[in-house]
């Protein structure tokens, strides 16, 4: 066990100072230090990406990247995306066109698919496809998660246009 | 074995629009999708301890010593304990299936290794310590010498004169041999004009549950709680009480949220055993949570038989009988029941057709490998698998279409019993099957395969039909004077009315991942005539609802929801006799319509749940001798089995050149009764064929000759990832059960059943033009690389693995062929 180091990560917008042992992976800090049960691990290997959150706004495998390596960085993870009753697209539509089962690989799932919606905002079947072959699922056959990606694409396009519709009035 | 004066339930369907048949979204998914649903390892307590396992590097060795002295020092360990110490364990682990007047040899296999281990992964110490981290450390430092000993992994040559043998004290490899038949067999095939042999080999697979298996156990003043990441928590408990000796009062086993089983968690493992005494030796909660590696070496594995298929039959293409041998690879141990898995083979061995004489002989042998039992299907895709390529073949023979070949054969009477002693409850192979077709198009379909076949592009199509026994089951069937499975297999449901009229439901069943709350909220609001909101189904927990059986063999709503219909029922005849006796009218004149409890011909008279319950819990004007209370259980015990069928088709592209296979359509038409769900049936279908794909093209756990895992990481057991698949075209047919009352089926396995005969079908069709006959699973690039070179004359290149090895000889293969999936693993 070497001597800890002291880390400022900013967590679903709240920072967080803690001192952690170099070797602390980043899933590990988000579950055990600070109780966000969400992020899940399934593999250890970055093969199946129920770890997956935001670093700085992008996707990774949170079991493969270091707690200090996230040192004055802002993470997000599936606690910080939405809550019940203030929903993102996504969980909704994963919800809405049942795109899972046992949920393990939900929270991962849901944080790649964001990912994905942030670069390409309409992406076709086989961009989603390849977008989260990352993420292994065990029980849906992908079919629905798909399916789910798509709507909450629509969704979230059909928001930005009224948004942007609504500033036009504004200007 | 079969389930003589089967008696046909009466359908009862509630008035009005009900919600069974809705495709409601699920009451599971809101916890899911925000991150906020508990898991075990989610879970902690206060003073727990972590536990880690040291586990043996060797498939076959004597265990010379073992020292702990350095851990014992090390800061990251509080205790280490060996196979020594657990000597107060008052039972081995145990195997379930004990058929009459067949010998199974049952090796004692015990939570942690003594004086022996038998395959790689076995555990043979464990270190606990407060930090997560620090407990790996210290377990680095338990020193094991092992003198090694000959190894078998081949259970072919297991049974071999002179093999090394896994278990001295029985002389032999071989675990069972046991044979199911009915029928003149020998008859059959002196009257055939055709036979057609086979040898298919099923290769090992893993569960592989997203989830890895966690426990947290829990032990304070002589009473035991565990919670654990099982499918089967009430029969862990019963034999948690046998193996801790302890009262079942004195322990619960609760199964909180789990992250899919698919068969790998209906299992009691020595990981629960070992947790729950380092509880009880320490006075402090225990935590272990598998590695993926622990997972994949440690938690059973599925399939792994070799078959000898031999099939005969007239001219006309009519099939005169089936003589098959399953040669089932058990491990070096077992756990609850792995060798009873090839029996369900054996009972699946008529498919969909009208064969008169079907024979099943089994041998299970020892190998030092990891054990095997039950995986999605467990049985049944390996029986489906053998029929449905036989049948592809013998139509080849015959000159036949393979379709034909199937209609000329199919069963067309229900219910029907087969030669072996199975009734076959309903069925329409028929409809499925022209379903399936017309969606498929194959006309056009053979129109395009010719063309592209011009331009050197070869596609196929492969077909399914299958029939599934589940719903487990008839416990005078099963149970030790039938198959001799040492348990009932009933279920049981609760239904509780609140005093305000909400309802809870206690079901003996136990989810992980189904949507049992949705599904089984359906059922009882129609019966009681209240909305699935204000119906919560608890399940999963020892300490609520009566003793079940829990979730597996696609039982959960034949039988658990059946279970749950029945009590609700009762619930509905005593909320009628309340009603009738306010309302001054005959209890059979009270009907439920769209939540009213009126009287009929005066539906102004009318009481909701809510109001019934106030008198139920208000007793002051109930009808003489009736109890107080809304309140009722159900233990329901089906008279049969329930056979859910179907028809699949699969289109496939094989490119030549570099042997990868890619599934370009499936089709897949299913009848599992009438639908409670739709939503939640055709989640069931997208992932059981997924898992079928995963097996036929990608998957396989392999051990080399030395029994090493090679497949110990999700980087080498490739598992579909959504880029690996198609969209799928689904279709059901509903042909009600008389089984139930709800007419339903299975569904959990059903596409898994059908699935791989399908693919591998369409990778032969593909590929006939250039002489391929045969081709064992997974249809890795390389494998039908190799085969394509074969048909074609040409060398096929070393054509052995690197220990030496065929290809495709059993548990050779993907070792060093790196990622099997197109998408190399999903790492991104």
């Amino acid at each position: 066990m070497s001597a800890s180091v002291r880390v400022q990560i900013t967590v679903n917008g709240e920072r967080h100072e803690s001192d952690v042992e170099p070797r602390l992976l980043l899933v590990h800090y988000l579950r055990d230090m600070l109780g966000l049960h969400g992020t899940h691990v399934g593999c250890d290997t970055s093969n199946c990406g129920a770890c997956t959150v935001h670093l700085n706004g992008e996707a990774v495998k949170s079991c493969t990247v270091l707690a200090v390596q996230a040192d004055g960085a802002e993470v997000t993870t599936i606690e910080g995306h939405g809550e019940e009753g203030a929903l993102h697209p996504l969980q909704e539509a994963f919800w809405e066109h049942h795109g899972l089962q046992c949920g393990y690989c939900t929270p991962g799932m849901i944080m790649a698919a964001a990912d994905l919606l942030a670069r390409n905002p309409d992406p076709t079947e086989s961009e989603i496809r390849e977008a989260l072959a990352g993420n292994l699922c065990r029980c849906t056959g992908y079919q629905n998660i798909v399916k789910a990606v798509q709507a909450a694409a629509g969704q979230m396009r059909g928001a930005q246009q009224a948004e942007r519709a609504q500033e036009e009035v504004t200007v | 074995m079969g389930v003589p004066g089967v008696e046909a339930a009466e359908r009862t369907e509630p008035d009005g629009d009900g919600f069974v048949g809705r495709a409601l979204k699920r009451k599971e998914d809101p916890r899911l999708i925000t991150g906020r649903a508990a898991y075990v390892d989610d879970m902690t307590l206060p003073r727990m301890l972590y536990a880690a396992i040291v586990r043996s590097p060797e498939a076959h060795a004597r265990i010379v010593s073992i020292d702990t002295t350095a851990a014992r020092e090390h800061p990251g360990a509080e205790a280490v304990f060996t196979g020594e110490d657990l000597t107060d364990l008052a039972a081995p682990c145990p195997m379930v299936w004990a058929p009459p007047g067949v010998e199974v040899r049952v090796p004692d296999h015990w939570p942690l290794a003594r004086d022996k281990v038998g395959y790689v992964g076995q555990a043979v110490a464990v270190v606990l310590g407060k930090d997560k981290y620090g407990v790996v450390d210290a377990a680095e430092q338990v020193i094991v010498e092992y003198e090694p000993l000959p190894v078998v992994v081949d259970p072919e040559k297991a049974l071999e004169e002179g093999a090394p043998i896994v278990h001295d004290e029985f002389g032999t490899n071989q675990v069972f041999e046991w044979s199911l038949s009915g029928g003149d067999v020998e008859g059959a095939f002196k009257d055939a004009d055709v036979v057609i042999e086979r040898r298919i080999v099923n290769h090992r697979t893993a569960g592989a549950a997203i989830e890895p298996r966690s426990m947290l156990a829990e032990w304070r003043h002589g009473k035991l709680t565990l919670w654990s990441s099982t499918q089967i928590p009430h029969i862990c408990r019963v034999i948690l009480s046998i193996q801790m000796g302890l009262d079942e009062h004195n322990i619960r086993v609760v199964a909180p949220e789990v992250g899919g089983g698919f068969g790998s968690k209906l299992q009691v493992y020595g990981e629960e055993v070992l947790a729950c005494w380092c509880a009880r030796k320490l006075g402090r909660p225990v935590k272990w949570t598998a590695t993926r590696s622990e997972e994949m070496a440690g938690t059973h594995h599925g399939r792994d038989q070799i078959d000898y298929v031999r099939i005969g039959a007239k001219r006309d293409g009519t099939v005169t009988g089936i003589h098959t041998k399953i040669i089932q690879d058990c491990g070096a141990y077992h756990l609850i029941e792995g060798p009873v898995i090839p029996t369900f083979s054996a009972c699946v061995m008529s498919g969909c057709y009208k064969f008169d004489a079907i024979q099943t002989d089994i041998i299970g042998v020892f190998t030092n490998k990891f054990t095997t039992d039950a995986i999605r299907g467990a049985g049944r895709p390996e029986g489906t698998h053998m029929i449905e390529l036989t049948m592809d073949e013998l139509a080849g023979e015959l000159d036949m279409d393979p379709l034909e070949l199937r209609r000329k054969n199919f069963i067309d009477e229900f219910p029907n019993e087969r030669p072996h002693g199975f009734i076959y409850d309903s069925g329409n192979y028929h409809g499925t099957l022209d379903l399936c077709v017309e969606k498929l198009d194959l006309e056009a379909f053979r129109r395009e395969q010719a063309e592209l076949r011009e331009r050197g592009v070869y596609r196929g199509v492969g077909f399914s039909t299958y029939v599934e026994i589940c719903g487990l089951g008839p416990s005078r069937a099963l149970g030790p004077e039938g198959w001799g499975m040492q348990g009932g297999y009933f279920e049981s449901a609760h239904v509780r009315v609140h005093p305000t009229g909400s309802v809870t439901v206690y079901t003996g069943t136990s989810p992980h991942g189904q949507g049992h709350e949705t599904g089984f909220s359906q059922i009882v609001a129609d019966r009681l005539g209240v909305t699935p909101e204000v119906i919560d189904i608890i399940s999963g927990d020892t300490h609520t609802g009566p003793f079940g059986k829990n979730t597996y063999g696609s039982r959960s709503l034949a039988v658990g929801g059946e279970a749950i219909a029945r009590a609700a029922e009762k619930v509905q005849d005593k909320a009628k006799r309340i009603v009738a006796h306010q309302l001054e009218a005959a209890p059979e004149d009270i009907e439920l319509v769209e939540g009213r409890y009126q009287v009929r011909g005066s539906p102004d008279k009318a009481m909701t749940l809510g109001q019934v319950a106030g008198e139920a819990y208000i007793p002051a004007d109930l009808p003489e001798g009736m109890e107080a209370g809304l309140d009722e259980t159900c233990f329901y015990d089906p008279s049969n089995f329930v056979w859910p069928f179907g028809a699949h088709a699969c289109i496939s592209e094989v490119d030549v050149e570099t042997g990868r296979v890619d599934i370009v359509r499936y089709v897949a038409v299913d009848d599992c009764g009438p639908a409670i769900n739709p939503l939640l049936v055709d989640g069931q279908i997208h992932g059981g064929i997924v898992h079928g794909v995963g097996q036929a093209l990608y998957e396989q756990v392999v051990y080399d000759d030395d029994g090493q895992l090679v497949t110990g990481t999700f980087v080498d057991y490739a598992l579909p990832s959504a880029a690996d698949v198609p969209t799928f075209e689904t279709d059901r047919t509903e042909t009600p059960s008389p089984t139930n009352t709800l007419g339903v089926k299975g569904v959990g396995e059903a596409a898994t059943i059908a699935c791989s005969p399908a693919v591998v079908g369409s990778v032969l069709d593909a590929l006939r033009p250039l002489g391929v006959t045969e081709l064992n699973m997974p249809l890795t690039p390389m494998r039908v690389w190799q085969a394509i070179q074969e048909a074609q004359g040409r060398g096929s290149g070393p054509g052995e693995t690197e220990q030496g090895r065929r290809l495709d000889e059993h548990g050779g293969g993907a070792a060093g062929s790196g990622p099997t999936a197109p998408s190399e693993g999903g790492a991104s």
